[in-house]
C-alpha cells in the first residue's frame, strides 16, 4: 500500500487498467462492426433574442411604459413563436434585470447562433427600423479585436437584413434599413441585426399603432419568425 | 413734572428728526455721485458684431428618416471653434423650436464648447479602420462637448440618436472642410451613449454624414 500511495500515477494506472482493456475490446469490436462514417451534421440553427434595456435602465418612455417592458414582451412573443417552429432560442434576458452590453454579446457569442436579434422599441420615427453594424467587413480570424467582432459577420448581417426587409415589406410594413455603431451588436459574432419598432404609419401618413400595440407587436413578430423561416431555409442550403 | 417729561420727549424726537433727515440727504448725494460715475464709466462705442454669413445645417427629420441641407444665414465669428460653436448652436436652436421635425429640447446653449485638433493618425487610431482613413494630415478632429442637460432631455431610440449625431458631424464638416472626424464629450467626460443607443465613445467620421440632397442614416 505504502508503495502504490508514493506513486499515485501508478496506482491510477493500475486501478484503471481493467476499464482501459475492456474499452479497447470494445472498441476493437466496434470499429469492426461500425459502418462508414456519416457526413459532418448540419449545425443546429439557433437563435438569439437581446431584449435591450432592463433593471435600471429603463429605455425609452411610451406614455406609462418603458422600453424595457415593451422589449421584453417582444423577446416573449418572438420565443415563442420560433419555439412553436422547431427553432431554438437563447435570450439574453427573461426578466427585469440590468444586463451588460458586454454581457450580452458573450451569451450571444457563446450560443454560435445564425442569427442575433437586439430588440428596441422607440416613439420617433415610423414604421421598423433595421440597423446593421455600420462595421467595415473583414476577415475571419482566431483573435478578433472585441469591439469589432461584427466586422466578420457584417456581409452576413447585411443578408440578414434582406430577409428581414422582405419579410416586413410582405407583411405591409413600413421599413427603413441604416447602418449605426452599437457596442452590444458590434461585438456579436453572428449575424447581427438590432430591430427599433417605430409607430406605425398609414401610407396617408397618418399615425397608426404606438410600438406599445399588442396587435402591431404580433405582427411585427410574426414577420421576423417568418423571416428566420427564411433566414433558416437558406443557412441549410449547401 | 408730566407736562415737563412730555417736552423732553418732544424735543428728542424732533432732534432725531432733524439728524434723519440729514442722513438721509447726505445718502442721496452719495447714490447720485455713484451713478454719474458710473455713467462715465459706461462704454462709449457699440460692441463688434461679426458680420452674418451663410451657413449649412444638415438638419435631422423623423418623419422621413433623412438629414435635409438648409442654408442660414447668422453671424458667425472668425476663431473656428467659436464658429463651429455657433453653427451647432443655430442647428440645435432649429430642433428645439416649436414644430421642429427632430424635436430635442435644449437648444443652442447645448453646446458647452468645440475643441479643434489635429485629426489622429493611423497609429493612434488602432482597431478602428474607419478613423485611420481620416487621419491625413491637416485634417482636423473636432471634440463636441454636450451639456448633461442636453443629453438627459434627448428622446430615446435608436434612429432618433444616430440622426442628432449624423446631423451634427455632417453640419460640422459642411462649414468647416478639414473637420474630418468627431468625437462626443458630455460635460468633459466621455459617456458611453447618447441617450442609450448611440455610441459615443467612437469617432465618427464626418463626411459619412453629408448628403448631397438628403440621406438615411
Amino acid at each position: 500500500m505504502r508503495w502504490i500511495e508514493k506513486l499515485p500515477g501508478h496506482a491510477s494506472m493500475l486501478r484503471l487498467l481493467p476499464a482501459i482493456i475492456i474499452a479497447g475490446v470494445t472498441g476493437s469490436i466496434a470499429g469492426a462492426q461500425a459502418p462508414p462514417a456519416p457526413a459532418a451534421p448540419t449545425p443546429r440553427f439557433v437563435v438569439v433574442l437581446d431584449a435591450a434595456h432592463g433593471g435600471d435602465d429603463g429605455g425609452g418612455r411610451f406614455g406609462d411604459q418603458l422600453e424595457k417592458s415593451l422589449t421584453l414582451a417582444m423577446s416573449v412573443k418572438l420565443r415563442s413563436l420560433l419555439a412553436a417552429r422547431a427553432i431554438p432560442v437563447v435570450t439574453t434576458r427573461e426578466s427585469d434585470a440590468n444586463i451588460d452590453l458586454d454581457r450580452r454579446a458573450e451569451i450571444a457569442n457563446h450560443a454560435n447562433a445564425q442569427a442575433c436579434l437586439s430588440l428596441h422599441a422607440t416613439e420617433s420615427g415610423a414604421g421598423i427600423h433595421l440597423f446593421v453594424s455600420s462595421l467595415a467587413p473583414a476577415p475571419a480570424s482566431r483573435l478578433m479585436a472585441w469591439k469589432t467582432a461584427q466586422g466578420a459577420h457584417v456581409t452576413r448581417s447585411l443578408a440578414l437584413a434582406g430577409v428581414l426587409n422582405s419579410a416586413f415589406a410582405h407583411a405591409g410594413m413600413n421599413v427603413t434599413l441604416g447602418r449605426t455603431s452599437l457596442p452590444a451588436v458590434d461585438s456579436m459574432t453572428c449575424p447581427a441585426i438590432a430591430i427599433e419598432i417605430a409607430p406605425e404609419f398609414s401610407a396617408s401618413h397618418a399615425k397608426g399603432a404606438s410600438a406599445d400595440d399588442a396587435g402591431y407587436q404580433a405582427r411585427v413578430a410574426d414577420a421576423i419568425a417568418a423571416a428566420l423561416l427564411e433566414w433558416r431555409t437558406e443557412a441549410n442550403q449547401p | 413734572m408730566s407736562r415737563r417729561f412730555q417736552t423732553i420727549i418732544f424735543v428728542t424726537l424732533l432732534l432725531a428728526s432733524v439728524a434723519m433727515s440729514v442722513v438721509l440727504w447726505q445718502l442721496r448725494e452719495r447714490a447720485h455721485q455713484r451713478l454719474l460715475a458710473g455713467q462715465d464709466s459706461a462704454p462709449t462705442q457699440a460692441p463688434a458684431v461679426a458680420a452674418s454669413e451663410q451657413a449649412t445645417l444638415l438638419v435631422a427629420n423623423d418623419s422621413y428618416n433623412s438629414l435635409l441641407t438648409q442654408i442660414q444665414s447668422l453671424p458667425l465669428p472668425q476663431d473656428p471653434g467659436a464658429r463651429a460653436r455657433a453653427v451647432l448652436g443655430k442647428l440645435l436652436d432649429v430642433y428645439a423650436a416649436p414644430g421642429a421635425q427632430h424635436p430635442v429640447p435644449g437648444g443652442g446653449t447645448s453646446i458647452a464648447a468645440v475643441f479643434l485638433l489635429p485629426a489622429i493618425s493611423s497609429t493612434q487610431a488602432g482597431a478602428d479602420s474607419t478613423a485611420r482613413a481620416a487621419g491625413s494630415p491637416g485634417n482636423q478632429l473636432a471634440v463636441v462637448n454636450l451639456t448633461g442637460a442636453f443629453v438627459a432631455s434627448h428622446p430615446s431610440g435608436i434612429e432618433t440618436e444616430m440622426l442628432t449625431v449624423l446631423s451634427i458631424c455632417g453640419t460640422l464638416h459642411a462649414n468647416l472642410p478639414t473637420v474630418t472626424q468627431v468625437r462626443f464629450l458630455v460635460d468633459g467626460m466621455p459617456r458611453a451613449t447618447l441617450a442609450g443607443h448611440a455610441d459615443l465613445t467612437r469617432i465618427y467620421l464626418a463626411a459619412d454624414a453629408v448628403p448631397t440632397e438628403g440621406v438615411h442614416p
